[in-house]
């Protein structure tokens, strides 16, 4: 090809210099949806500037009164706020309820996130199984509960609480508690695994399979793996549902004001007795409660709210970090 | 400065009218396609497969045949298989021995990857599928074996590599962990997981890192590293879908050198929609259509003087 007719052969123009210009498509746009774009604009804007101002003012709030008595010291009964303490037992409690809820709650939803992904047969079953979840998952706390106490009371769930005399099963102690907790975290944690074993390709079940494995050891050393991303996503999903949660502390943890423990062995002791969580505890010092120490439920809403973000800060970690994956 | 590229004066011109210009030639994709010779690849004279890195695919050499003859080692006996009412392999017989490579060849629907499925009988876990006639491995239905059994002497390397998320090590290692009391070391497994690698010619790659996550590997190395875990198992009889499909040309290369070497002691089906492939590894090839096996051959007789109006038409590129 000659360096003549090489030089006839224009390359495109960068920039395109159309007679008139080039009409941008927003401006093409019904009256109706440019409002649309800016109502959007504005809500987005807006629960930024709610969140803002929930977490600076906390921090301010909680700043102020937050001292590190509060938190090394055991809440006490008083009349005057001086001698009332810290809340220890409530951090403790929250830590010690949020750790007993996920302990039940993430064997049990994985279990049956894989079953639900992996075998759910028959269909029917299947369906019941995820309409049992999405109950679960609309169930108000209280509602849970109410029934919890309602099924902890019975004597034959005596061993996981205090049983008065005449054989009257107390049916509050973090065991209920926790379990009942366990409940509202399932579900998130049956979705996020769920998700991520359905996002694994079918081929890599088959090449597991064409290996000669059956289907528990492809679970296991194959699926399971690969879904830990979504496993713990719902799992810090669901502690963070635990945390925040105050009306089964209410009704089935008891929230007295210091950690009870039962007579026995400790650690069995401690959770076949009551206590309260930092959610309690917020609630009864709070004007708006019982207690007259807004200074103190400033705190601890400052430490709950730290809490909470930390725990959305760690799914956002999992949620993030880049794995190789396979083409589907 | 290259050559090819326009003296600045033209091209000072270009810049300052580009309108003008633009408006009186036809799009330059069109002119270049018109007036350029066409460039086609061609393999480098004397070209022995190993052209370098810059080379496209050049054609493999056969391999020279095995010294022992052919031994068959799987055979289907009018095999069907139907998803519900839709047959997808309809009354195909055919053969697969050891020492040399039997390619699937077809246009998309015709049943090639079904019928390779079933010889492994992965097929089985279609709910909808049903199957008739007979699969033998070596002499024997494999109805009979326990399926785990029979996967770990029938291997299948798929589509897309599938490496499992661990250590490329634990990749290799998988089929060779058995479930239960008795675990072997990963000093016992190592003689056999470096063996693996160097039969799929990847161990000189890896050799370092066989801690590394095999997800991290390249595309080709990761459908490597799936030949290795395959052949941890010594498999007898290997499956190939369509294995370099995702992969480029250099990886595919080195595959299609893997495949023809381990045709002496492993009895070989490639599913392929690339004929020039088919053409480059298969000793011999079925060509099926629409469910029916066409015509079974050698490759060269298929190849050179296709019986079938149908494959006449497919293997010169009529269809597919």
């Amino acid at each position: 090809m000659s360096a003549h007719t090489h030089a006839q052969v224009p390359s495109p123009p960068a920039a395109s210099p159309l007679p008139g210009g080039r009409k941008s498509a927003e401006e093409s746009w019904s009256r109706g949806d440019k409002i649309g774009v800016v109502m959007a604009w504005a809500a987005g804007i807006l629960l930024c500037v709610v969140a803002a101002t929930i977490v600076i003012y906390m921090l301010f709030r909680g700043l102020q009164y937050l001292s590190f008595s509060l938190l090394a010291t055991h809440p006490e009964v008083g009349l005057d706020q001086s001698k009332t303490g810290g809340f220890l037992d409530p951090i403790e409690g929250t830590v010690i309820l949020t750790i007993l809820g996920t302990l039940i709650a993430a064997p049990l939803g994985v279990g049956i996130a894989v079953w639900l992904s992996e075998y759910a047969r028959p269909a029917w079953l299947a369906r019941a199984v995820e309409s049992g979840v999405e109950i679960v998952a609309g169930t108000p706390s209280i509602v849970l509960a109410i029934f919890g106490l309602l099924i902890f009371q019975q004597s034959f769930f005596g061993f996981l609480s205090f049983t008065a005399e005449g054989n009257a099963v107390f049916g509050r102690s973090f065991f209920t508690a926790g379990a009942m907790m366990a409940l509202i975290a399932l579900p998130l944690i049956v979705g996020s695994t769920r998700e991520a074993l359905q996002s694994i390709p079918s081929h890599v079940r088959e090449a597991s399979y064409a290996l000669g494995k059956d289907r528990i050891s492809t679970i296991r050393r194959v699926l399971l793996p690969a879904s830990r991303r979504g496993i713990g996503t719902g799992v810090t999903l669901g502690m963070g549902r635990i945390v925040g949660d105050t009306a089964i502390v209410v009704i089935l943890l008891g929230a007295s004001l210091q950690i009870a423990p039962e007579n026995g062995t400790p650690v069995w002791g401690l959770l076949k007795g009551t206590g309260s969580t930092l959610t309690t505890y917020v609630y009864n010092n709070s004007p708006a409660g019982e207690g007259g120490a807004p200074q103190k439920a400033y705190a601890a809403a400052f430490v709950l709210l730290v809490i909470v973000i930390l725990l959305n800060f760690a799914v956002d970690l999992i949620a993030r970090r880049k794995e190789p994956g396979w083409t589907h | 400065m290259d050559p090819l590229s326009p003296p600045d004066e033209s091209a000072s011109d270009q810049m300052r009218e580009p309108m003008s210009v633009a408006a009186q030639l036809p799009p330059p994709v069109r002119r270049i396609a018109v007036e350029g010779a066409p460039t086609i690849a061609q393999p480098p004279a004397g070209g022995n497969g190993h052209g370098g890195a810059a080379t496209v695919a050049p054609p493999l050499k056969r391999m020279p045949r095995a010294d022992t003859a052919p031994v068959e080692r799987m055979r289907t006996e009018a095999l069907s298989i139907a998803y519900g009412q839709k047959l997808a392999v309809n009354q195909v017989s055919l053969s697969v021995r050891q020492g040399e490579v039997l390619a699937l060849i077809g246009p998309s629907g015709c049943g090639k990857t079904t019928l390779l499925r079933s010889l492994n009988r992965l097929v089985d876990l279609t709910p909808a599928a049903t199957r008739g006639g007979r699969i033998l491995l070596d002499g024997e239905d494999v109805d009979l074996f326990d399926v785990t059994q029979l996967r770990r002497r029938v291997g299948m390397l798929f589509q897309q590599p599938n490496p499992f998320p661990m250590s490329i090590f634990d990749n290799v290692a998988y089929g060779l962990r058995e479930r239960g009391s008795k675990k072997p070391s990963k000093r016992e497994l190592e003689p056999a997981v470096v063996g693996a690698l160097q039969r799929a010619g990847l161990f000189d790659e890896v050799k370092d890192n066989l801690d590394h996550p095999a997800l991290a590997l390249s595309g080709g190395q990761q459908q490597r590293l799936c030949i290795a875990r395959s052949l941890a198992i010594q498999p007898e009889v290997l499956l190939l879908d369509e294995p370099c499909s995702a992969l480029d040309p250099i990886s595919t290369q080195t595959i299609e050198e893997t495949i023809v070497s381990l045709r002496t002691d492993i009895a070989i089906v490639i599913v392929t929609h690339n004929l020039q492939q088919a053409q480059r590894v298969a000793d011999h090839v079925a060509f099926m259509y629409l469910g029916d096996l066409i015509e079974y051959g050698e490759a060269e007789r298929v190849f050179g003087s296709p019986v079938a109006e149908r494959t006449r038409e497919y293997v010169s590129g009529g269809f597919g």
